[in-house]
């Protein structure tokens, strides 16, 4: 089990991701070899799988995201199945999430503008199979995003 | 917004997933110098296109087994009671993310809990004091993934 060295491990990294193990090591006054060491616990325990880079779509020309919470025809046996694998073919969703609760699935996708959104919703989602209703939200603003685990 | 050619698009690929690859062993990939993928990347970090690094962690494993999306419906509108609630909502550490939206709620949450009845502690006790509140509509994540993105 984690002690409260490796929470302190991880709630530094979270906060900074890109420092270096020596400046992590500096930060939480521990040697660097015995940083290492605990790093290498974590991730062989499965606690701390990687890191991964955040891409900004922003960025990258896609101003639009929007949030579609679909609910599926469930006397179809496979409908969450088809659905889902229907969506991971659309290049644009770059989410998919199930849930228990009134919504059963829900994709995130991205669109250059308006019009190339509603290409992407009338040519490729409103195509996925087994959908009984689809709620839009439209993404104004990430307030908080870091996604941290209060560990 | 940055133009990108086939190898920024591969290269952004593999960063996302696993950000501590170095140029040297990504750049052999693309067939590409250590120094020049070096540049590549430096290029994507400063345009904007990398917004950062997100550590990924193993919730579960952290004691973490539940996490929730909340709709979240304000009751009152209007400049002050947007800031007072934004504020208010970043500072919950159990809350992950927030995102101002448009449609039937105003703001979606994520958020993260050892359990049910830690939960339940989390949204009576946290969530549903937050200036200005309204409406809350809870669905409990059972899977998710992420897909790569138009890339």
């Amino acid at each position: 089990m984690l002690d409260d060295l490796d929470r302190r491990i991880l709630r530094h990294m979270q906060a900074d991701p890109e420092q270096s193990i020596p400046d992590l090591a500096d930060r939480l006054t521990m040697t660097t070899s015995r940083l290492t060491r605990r790093l290498e616990k974590l991730h062989e325990n499965g606690v701390l799988r990687g890191q991964c880079a955040v891409i900004n779509w922003q960025a990258l020309g896609y101003a639009v995201e929007v949030s579609l919470r679909t609910t599926l025809d469930k006397t179809q046996s496979r409908a969450f199945d088809d659905f889902i694998v229907a969506a991971r073919d659309i290049p644009e969703v770059i989410e998919i999430q199930t849930f228990l609760g009134q919504v059963d699935v829900r994709l995130s996708v991205i669109a250059r503008d308006m019009a190339h959104y509603q290409e992407v919703y009338r040519t490729r989602i409103l195509t996925l199979p087994h959908i009984a209703d689809i709620e839009a939200l439209m993404h104004v603003a990430r307030i908080k995003s870091d996604e941290s685990l209060p560990v | 917004m940055i133009d990108l050619d086939d190898v920024d698009r591969g290269l952004l690929k593999a960063l996302a997933r696993d950000a501590t690859q170095n140029s040297g062993a990504l750049g052999r990939q693309f067939g590409l110098s250590q120094p020049a993928t070096w540049r590549r990347i430096k290029r994507l970090q400063e345009s904007g296109a990398i917004a950062g690094r997100r550590l990924d962690l193993d919730a579960d494993k952290l004691g973490f087994g539940v996490t929730v999306f909340l709709g979240v419906k304000l009751a009152t509108k209007g400049q002050v009671s947007l800031e007072d609630f934004e504020r208010a909502v970043t500072a919950i550490p159990e809350v992950q993310t927030v995102e101002h939206v448009l449609g039937m709620y105003d703001y979606r949450l994520r958020v993260v809990a050892r359990d049910i009845p830690d939960f339940e502690r989390v949204l009576r006790r946290r969530v549903m004091t937050l200036p200005g509140v309204g409406n809350v509509e809870a669905n409990v994540l059972l899977s998710e993934e992420r897909r790569p993105g138009p890339l």
